[in-house]
């Protein structure tokens, strides 16, 4: 019987010939992320070796990523002193993926991982933030864990009884529309399954759709398939995850030869620091066995899709653009892990060049790292959104959650390219939150109110 | 786990921006998070943090409970009042979580229960002595209870860690 491309991954972390959904097992850890959370992963690994012999050292203190994103600069006395615990920590057990406060090296975690040549096709990585299924956009398997969980893995280089998960395959053929882009296919997906729909299941990307996507847009799809409860979400490694890799992330390392059937017990993705380049690791492009089983696969013609809006206050609550056309915006935000790319920020400054942001209306802007906004800088967009009136904000994730700027009044309504729009989520359980594309946010951002693209341009 | 009543009824899809708000999120500590759970449910939180719901009541919940992030306060937050969570199903980060730091969850795929019922588990079931009906539990796969019966994932690694180290 065949194998999904999950269940191959697994295979080889594993160094089996074959899994089935519902094993158990023990994956060896590509790399581990954590943001400010790890200010409680560090307590709890120091709690698993209290009362030991042992010393409490890393496993591997080079398959550590720390992203400082979710309070950038400290908003509080608190968060300052989290993250002078977090640098401490990050000096003393010698971890070299570390992101800090800082222009040159900072963003989002979920942007700086692929950025940087961290994350490669096969690996097992896990983060404790629910949104690290982003990186199965590039082949890994890649999910979100509870702190706890991660001091483990730092502790044993593993994470402990994974049940092998089925997939569910979407299978996107035709072509996206002009302004429809990778978002609202995603919010349509979501919207399709439900929010549990695919709990304890991962998601695979496929058809035509998929494979000329660029990964800018497949890291998006990734991101939001826990929003459909998927523990992960993955697009097979192509062409274009390997242009990604090379010419955006200045990963040098070879191809395998062939197809891999030989399963090898490997870590993909050697330590190094910064951008890495070749270390002798070769990227293992494999895809799902033909005759491979889903629970359940799902057709979609991208080319009936129209602009989609997810409503409060569940991310499966969506309907097509026409559906809530009209309603009355307080404040954009356009960013985030979802949606603060470069591709992201340009369809929105092409639109605003030369106009301005509806009277009445608030429109903030969160690139998703800072070699986006500085890229953004060159391209002269971040002076066209400050011209239509736009806040051009530091990169981080504080809007999306509530947690640090951009907070909403009560009974205030926004529009967001971010990824959920739960009660209370931008930090007022008073306030809406309605999802969107970059290009539903930017043309919604001149008339004060939910606009289809395709009526402005 | 012996008898308590329903303290909180709650429907579909409960986030953890719902359990334990982002903006309380910078406060970390088992011990701390519990101050802050359901804190935009003003009223709820203030009963908890008066100390007027005693150990061993139910909070019960429909399908996808604790969906989102996956910040471990949620759980925690609810740990610390020692309450037992019923859902119909839970979401997939927030349960491991809930094995992980040792807060009593329990799968009931048909749980009907309302504020006020007094609920008792035992023998694979939830008996709601206040309808008179009673429910099954769905129980967990052998290597997530075996997580529980260490008293969570602390202490599972702690001697998982002794043995591959000698």
């Amino acid at each position: 019987m065949g194998m999904t491309y999950v269940q191959k991954l697994l295979a080889k972390a594993c160094g089996r010939e074959t899994v089935a959904v519902g094993d158990i097992l023990e994956l060896p850890v590509s790399l581990a992320m954590s943001h400010e959370n790890a200010a409680l992963v560090i307590n709890q690994f120091k709690e698993i070796y209290r009362g030991t012999p042992l010393e409490a050292n890393i496993w591997d203190p080079s398959r550590i990523a720390i992203i400082f994103d979710h309070r950038v600069p400290a908003e509080s006395s608190k968060t300052a002193t989290n993250h002078k615990r977090i640098r401490e920590f990050v000096a003393k057990q010698g971890i070299t993926k570390f992101h800090d406060v800082r222009g040159d090296v900072g963003g989002i975690c979920h942007q700086i991982l692929p950025e940087n040549g961290y994350v490669r096709p096969g690996q097992v990585l896990v983060g404790t933030d629910s949104h690290t299924t982003t990186h199965g956009a590039l082949g890994a398997f890649a999910f979100g864990i509870g702190a706890t969980e991660m001091a483990a893995v730092w502790a044993l280089g593993s994470i402990l009884n994974i049940e092998v998960p089925g997939t569910i395959k979407i299978e996107v053929n035709g072509e996206l529309p002009d302004s429809v882009y990778a978002k609202d296919l995603i919010l349509y997906i979501v919207g399709l399954l439900s929010a549990e729909g695919a709990n304890f299941k991962v998601i695979e990307f496929q058809g035509d759709v998929i494979r000329n996507m660029p990964t800018s847009g497949r890291l998006v799809l990734c991101n939001m398939a826990v929003e459909a409860g998927a523990t992960a979400g993955v697009v097979p490694p192509d062409e274009e995850t390997c242009r990604y890799l090379r010419e955006e992330a200045g990963v040098e390392d070879k191809v395998r030869e062939g197809e891999t059937g030989n399963p090898s017990r490997s870590q993909p993705g050697l330590p190094g620091t910064g951008r890495e380049g070749a270390l002798g690791y070769e990227l293992d492009l494999f895809s799902a066995d033909a005759d491979a089983v889903y629970d359940r696969v799902v057709e979609i013609d991208a080319s009936q899709l129209d602009p989609q809006i997810a409503c409060p206050h569940t991310v499966d609550n969506v309907m097509s653009i026409g559906g809530i056309k009209g309603k009355k915006i307080n404040q954009i935000v356009v960013g985030s892990c979802t949606n603060g790319r470069l591709d992201d920020i340009e369809i929105v400054a092409r639109t605003l060049k030369g106009k301005h942001v509806a009277e009445g209306t608030r429109m903030l802007v969160f690139p998703a790292s800072w070699r986006i906004y500085t890229d953004a800088m060159e391209a002269g967009y971040l002076r066209d959104l400050i011209s239509a009136g736009a806040v051009v904000c530091n990169p981080g994730c504080g809007p999306c959650l509530g947690i640090h700027q951009g907070a909403l009044g009560d009974d205030e309504v926004a529009l967001a390219t971010t990824n959920r729009n739960f009660k209370g989520r931008m930090g007022n359980p008073g306030a809406e939150v309605y999802l969107c594309s970059p290009a539903v946010a930017a043309a919604s951002a001149l008339t004060g109110t939910i606009t289809d693209p395709r009526e402005v341009n | 786990m012996a008898k308590g009543t329903v303290v909180l009824k709650l429907e579909n899809d409960i986030s953890t921006d719902i359990i334990y708000p982002g903006r309380f999120m910078a406060t970390v500590l088992p011990t701390e998070t519990p101050r802050f759970a359901f804190a935009d449910d003003k009223e709820f939180n203030q009963t908890l943090n008066d100390g007027n719901i005693p150990a061993g009541s139910f909070i019960v919940a429909g399908d996808n409970f604790g969906c989102g992030s996956s910040r471990e306060q949620a759980a925690s937050c609810i740990k610390g009042y020692e309450i037992t969570v019923i859902a119909r199903n839970f979401a997939r980060i927030f349960l491991q979580n809930s094995i992980n730091v040792g807060l009593q969850m329990i799968i009931c795929p048909d749980i009907d229960a309302g504020e006020g019922d007094e609920l008792e588990v035992r023998d694979n079931a939830v008996f709601n002595l206040t309808t008179g009906k009673s429910f099954v539990i769905e129980s967990l796969p052998q290597a997530r209870q075996a997580i529980i019966d260490a008293g969570g994932l602390i202490p599972y690694t702690r001697s998982l860690l002794m043995e591959r180290t000698v």
